[in-house]
């Protein structure tokens, strides 16, 4: 009994920290390039209810994550002509994206569906599926970064190749004779999510346009005088961030549940944007920082039911506010110690 | 005279921009923009049902649009209206239910969740204080945390709608609410704690309109807010401290304490929606009674360039929005309400644009300061 | 190899460059002098493509070239270092290098391999960087060498020097003009932008000589000297020299001892400084800047977080360590801050609202309701004789601040720091970036007001303002006093060796006065 709740609750942590961990890395490639993405939360509404409202015509999700992803692109692409074309103030712009996604999915659905703000069900069989292979490909990308930052990277490639997929192969075992099988069939954006964090780490420490992005973010200037194109970075940065953060809002409407309901995100874009600074703008922190948050979730959900010694039930209402006043306790207790990108939320002026 | 030309030419521009943008969405969904518009318009300025409606409508607005502007004028983006409005209307029903004598349901029950009976001149004053205050505390909130450890009060206003919610809802729920009453209100206020509504002093209008003494207190609420900014020393050093904190330390302020003073003023004057909603519409709180007022008054006092006249017009633009988009909802085919929504949030792009060229926010503020 | 032909650039209003024609030849190092404003960085950021010019051509190697972005010089062969170092601080040198010129595939970024030529090209030019080194932990000196080496590791065979001995003392001047005269030997060309007519002199083959946006003359260095080059530079005969009587000084009123401060990371930037000011004086405080002494002069107006400072403050005999910057300012504490823009404007309010700043909340600003409501009359018959006793132009009290120059900025700031009736003034950079009328007037402001009995602590990076003003000059190095002369008897030199730490001249340090 007490196995499977703890069994279960780290099979929920990984699920809630997903659509986080999407919206926090997408946040992570913005914020790394110095623009503010508060939009996080505007984005991720974008997403779901793109994916739900496709997903319902189309009768297949991945067209619904697509069309998701490109919402995210589009949505962000307002957010970013707004801060590097018009130079406007980037929390101003991200909040107006915000309200913009309370009211457009309401108004589409309302249009669409005639409903006041909600999708109709998507069949389960019509949901993003679970997948095994994704799930052992993923394995091994995190697997294979892990190993590359040890000693062993300096083996021959073909021997680290090899060793990799032996130790893949053990894990997998490992999993699939026991009862953590489970964690072997994850959803697909679960399996992106994840498999993105070293993916990303590699992008930002050993790409030429990681380089760029960190120099962008730190020191426009610097990056201009060295040939850089600011603007290109900062695009680019901006709209992968909305097609991730799509991605973590198209998990919630077509993968963990069914439908799209009206800010069915219930600030999760902001929490991400808390475990972003609590993961100090690091891909592995942030993910650290996601799963505690996803923990905390999946403990409150746990709780729901749960008697008192006195008999009484714990308030849902308590249950509900344990992410958010944890989010409040993690900016207040570490924000000071995480340094920002030095030029995050300025907009880039060439000197005269 | 040209001052005021220019400024109203940005807002106007955003505006129309707006309507023609949300033309645009009514038409793919296969309405006629015209149309919508008219009835939207048509509906909002008749007499006296549409006008007393709209002013109805904006009042809240005009409180909120303040409550941002104030923060604004302070280098703050205060999204957390939205949670104080929710916290000072349950405390304004708290305090007229404790202190309003028993009430009687509609089944004739009494119902005893009070303490006291106070008289109306007593009991109004008292709980409109208590609105007035526990907006201003949740709003310190945030302020005391960005001023304390630096954190971001975007995020910590958002954290803190939710928690208000929760909580509000939570008292309501196990200690206010009336028991086998399906929906989450609590129990009805006191008589005496209703002020009037102003269709007892405007002939033709009649009094079923809720547009109520609350609108008057919005009318002086904005010549205060006015006379704080620009005319005291304490308006003088929280908008120094918005137009560049650093200097305004040099000029031995303490910034830390106009962010915490800021915060404090701007959640009272969202706290005052709860008069008009409690005291003066539902005579009782009501969970879910606010549409957003709090996030709309981002786009009022955007719109407004953070002016308490400027507030008080784009916040009847927006009643004139609300109260015509009920009627579009009803009497076209697809669009609803929410183009409500997608109109303030388009106003917000265009107006946050807009800054670049004339720039409400320095180089130096505290908006572009923090780490988010 | 270079040639800029009839370029003219305008900013709004502002002609910054009129036809401007400049030629230089291969393999020598070509100065431009002028002073600030005259348009030399404005020209050369056209060569280097990061404005383009409204009109003319660019010539490299007999050919015209349309070059529109940084990208298209460095294909060319054109490299700039900036004033202000364009570095990313918190990356690694040989991050910062290959920041834009990677090498390596999209992607993979090959950092081992561009660190091993990054150190080859170091040696070859004597620069001595460490590849591997993050840039945040080094010296100004090797910094611009970074900047350098950024320049070579592109294949640059010209190289745009923006005013490259501003951040350094006079020994880093000496090495680094060998660096640059080793450049030359190996055929590389060299544009050297400065205002420093010494240094005109004692590096450059040909000099040209700009003022007001136009070229006003071209010449071999050998042919000319100080006083021509200054004739040209200047239009007029010109040398700036402050006249003031001797001080008489009376008693102290600022005494300082041991004063630490650390910045918000914890660093140290400032170490036990001690030292007096007298009524009547002007102490002046020399040295590179970024050496300690923004942290003394913010510890003294009280701008400091009494956590981040240890020691002891005494103003009058009065102990005000712990004291707000109000509470001082009620003292009798002026301070003229070193970045107006940052510190001592709102460059949004209105010339009235800014005349206040810092006495906003007591009389005569306030008046009625128990001093709570401003009382805009007083303040703008204060603005008004403000402007009209310190000759703020445009005379407008109801004008935002930032619409005034920058000489009109200082003077608002100054004549509300003098309208304190000070004791004593904290003063930063007074006359940064401020017109030659100004700054003559800004000066004999201050003589004025030392002969009134003020205590003046001044602090400058411009050595000759410094020297010229202060009755006794402090030097500090790295966060610590390293010297006390006398202005009137000290060299240049010496002066110079004091603010690189290289030796002390006072022994026990911190026991004067």
């Amino acid at each position: 009994m007490r196995d499977i709740f703890t069994l279960s609750l780290i099979f929920s942590t990984i699920r809630l920290a997903t659509p986080l961990l999407l919206a926090a890395l997408g946040g992570l490639y913005s914020e790394r390039a110095g623009i503010i993405n508060i939009a996080l939360e505007g984005l991720m509404l974008a997403g779901a209810f793109t994916a739900a409202a496709v997903t319902h015509y189309a009768g297949n999700p991945w067209a619904g994550l697509l069309a998701g992803m490109v919402a995210g692109v589009l949505v962000a692409a307002i957010h970013a002509v707004a801060c590097i074309r018009f130079k406007a103030d980037q929390v101003v712009s991200g909040t107006a994206i915000n309200i913009l996604f309370l009211g457009v999915p309401a108004f589409l659905s309302g249009a669409l569906f005639a409903s006041s703000g909600s999708t109709p069900q998507i069949p389960k069989e019509q949901l993003l599926p679970a997948s095994t292979i994704l799930t052992v490909i993923a394995l091994f990308i995190i697997i294979s970064s892990l190993v590359s930052q040890t000693r062993l990277r300096r083996l021959h490639p073909g021997a680290q190749l090899a060793g990799n997929a032996l130790l893949v192969g053990l894990i997998f075992a490992a999993l699939y004779y026991t009862r953590l099988r489970p964690l072997l069939e994850q959803q697909v954006p679960v399996v992106i999510a994840f498999a993105l964090v070293p993916v990303t780490w590699y992008i930002l420490y050993r790409t030429a346009f990681g380089l760029r992005l960190r120099a962008v973010g730190e020191n426009p200037e610097a990056a201009d005088a060295a040939g850089v194109s600011v603007r290109g970075i900062r695009y680019t940065a901006v709209l992968l961030s909305g097609a991730l953060a799509a991605i973590g809002g198209a998990y919630l409407s077509i993968g963990q549940s069914s439908l799209f309901t009206r800010n069915m995100t219930s600030g999760r874009g902001f929490i991400a944007l808390a475990a972003l600074i609590f993961g100090k703008w690091r891909p592995v922190q942030t993910m650290l920082a996601c799963l505690l948050f996803g923990f905390t979730e999946a403990v409150a959900i746990q709780l729901q039911g749960v008697h008192l010694p006195s008999g009484e039930e714990i308030p849902n209402q308590f249950i509900q506010i344990i992410p958010y006043v944890l989010t409040i306790v993690v900016l207040a207790g570490f924000i000071g110690q995480s340094r920002a990108p030095r030029a995050l939320g300025l907009p880039y002026v060439k000197e005269k | 005279m040209r001052g005021i030309l220019r400024e109203l030419i940005f807002p106007l521009v955003a505006v129309i921009a707006a309507f023609i943008i949300g033309g645009i969405f009514v038409l793919l969904i296969g309405d006629n923009p015209i149309q919508t518009y008219r009835l939207l318009i048509g509906s909002a300025l008749s007499w006296p049902d549409g006008i007393g409606y709209t002013l109805f409508y904006a009042t809240p607005l005009i409180f909120t649009g303040l409550a941002v502007a104030v923060a604004f004028r302070c280098g703050l983006l205060n999204i957390g209206a939205e949670g104080q409005l929710i916290v000072a209307a349950f405390a304004a029903a708290w305090v007229s239910i404790k202190f309003g004598g028993v009430v009687v349901d509609v089944f004739g029950t009494p119902l005893n969740f009070s303490w006291a009976s106070l008289p109306g001149l007593i009991l109004i004053p008292l709980a409109m204080l208590a609105a007035i205050l526990a907006g201003g505390a949740w709003g310190a909130i945030p302020g005391f945390l960005k001023a304390r450890f630096g954190s971001h009060e975007v995020i910590n206003t958002i954290m803190l709608n939710f928690i208000a919610v929760a909580l509000v809802s939570y008292f309501t729920q196990y200690y206010y609410k009336v028991p086998g009453d399906p929906i989450l209100e609590s129990a009805p206020i006191g008589a005496s704690a209703h002020i009037a509504r102003l269709g007892r002093f405007i002939p033709g209008l009649p009094e079923r309109i809720p547009l109520n003494v609350a609108f008057i207190l919005a009318l002086v609420a904005c010549a205060l807010v006015y006379v704080f900014l620009w005319r005291t020393k304490w308006g003088y050093e929280i908008r120094a401290t918005g137009a560049n904190p650093l200097a305004a330390e040099y000029g031995g302020i303490s910034v830390r304490r106009q962010i915490v003073l800021a915060m404090a003023v701007s959640g009272a004057l969202a706290g005052m929606v709860g008069i008009n909603e409690v005291l003066g519409y539902r005579y009782r709180y009501y969970e879910g009674f606010s549409p957003g007022y709090g996030f709309t008054g981002i786009a009022v006092a955007l719109l407004g360039r953070n002016h308490p006249v400027g507030v008080l017009l784009s916040a009847i633009l927006f009643g004139v929005l609300i109260r015509g988009g009920i009627f579009v909802d009803a009497f076209t085919d697809h669009v609803t309400k929410d183009l409500v929504q997608v109109l303030q949030a388009i106003v917000i792009l265009f107006v946050a644009a807009e800054a670049a060229f004339r720039g409400p926010f320095g180089r130096f503020s505290l908006l572009k300061r923090s780490k988010v | 190899m270079l040639e800029l032909r009839n370029i003219t650039k305008r900013f709004g209003e502002v002609l910054a460059n009129d036809r401007v024609n400049i030629k230089v030849a291969g393999a020598t190092i070509h100065a431009i002098v002028g002073e600030n404003g005259a348009g030399k960085s404005t020209a050369m950021r056209i060569a280097y493509g990061f404005y383009t010019a409204d009109d003319g051509e660019i010539v490299i190697d007999g050919e015209v070239r349309p070059i529109q972005s940084p990208h298209d010089a460095i294909a060319l062969g054109v490299g700039m270092v900036h004033q202000h170092f364009m570095l990313v601080e918190t990356m690694t040198v040989a991050e910062n290098i290959v920041l834009g010129a990677e090498p390596g595939s999209g992607v993979a970024l090959d950092l081992g391999q561009a660190a091993e030529q990054i150190r080859a090209l170091s040696d070859e030019f004597k620069l001595a960087i460490d590849p591997h080194a993050t840039v945040e932990h080094l010296s100004v000196g090797q910094q611009q060498r970074i900047e350098l080496l950024k320049a070579l590791y592109r294949h640059a065979r010209l190289l745009i020097l923006d005013e490259p001995t501003a951040v350094l003392t006079p020994q880093e001047v000496e090495e680094f003009f060998a660096i640059l005269r080793g450049m030359r030997a190996q055929g590389k060309t060299i544009i050297i932008i400065t205002h420093k007519l010494s240094e005109v002199l004692a590096i450059s083959d040909q000099v040209t000589i700009m003022r007001d946006g136009r070229v006003v003359g071209e010449l071999q260095t050998k042919n000319t000297n100080a006083a021509e080059l200054a004739r040209l530079m200047v239009g007029r005969d010109v040398l700036l020299r402050i006249e003031k009587p001797d001080a008489k000084t009376g008693e102290t009123v600022l005494s300082v001892r041991d004063l630490s401060v650390t910045a918000r990371d914890g660093t140290p930037r400032l170490n036990g400084a001690s030292f007096e000011v007298r009524a009547g004086e002007i102490v002046g405080v020399a040295g590179v800047e970024g050496n300690g002494q923004t942290e003394l002069i913010e510890a003294l107006a009280g701008l400091v977080a009494p956590t981040h400072l240890t020691g002891l403050i005494q103003f009058q005999g009065r102990d005000i360590t712990r004291m707000d910057a109000r509470a001082r300012k009620e003292l009798g504490i002026a301070h003229i801050p070193e970045d107006r823009h940052r510190r001592g404007l709102l460059l949004d309010f209105d010339l009235m609202e800014n005349s206040i700043l810092g006495v906003h909340y007591r009389r005569p600003a306030v008046a009625h309701f128990g001093n709570i409501l401003l009382d805009t009359e007083a303040i703008r018959r204060r603005a008004h004789t403000l402007i009209e006793d310190f000759d703020v132009r445009p005379a407008n009290p109801d004008l935002p601040a930032r619409a005034l120059s920058g000489g009109n900025q200082q003077k608002l700031i100054i004549g509300r720091e003098f309208g304190l009736r000070p004791a004593l003034l904290l003063v930063s950079q007074p006359t940064r970036g401020v017109d030659i009328g100004a700054i003559e007037f800004i000066h004999n402001k201050l003589v004025r007001l030392r002969d009134e009995g003020c205590a003046v602590l001044l602090v400058s990076a411009e050595l000759e303002e410094v020297t010229a003003l202060a009755d006794r000059l402090l030097i500090v190095h790295d966060g610590e006093i390293v010297g006390r002369v006398d202005p009137k008897q000290v060299t240049t030199e010496e002066i110079g060796l004091l603010m690189t730490g290289g030796h002390e001249r006072t022994p026990q340090r911190g026991t004067m006065n």
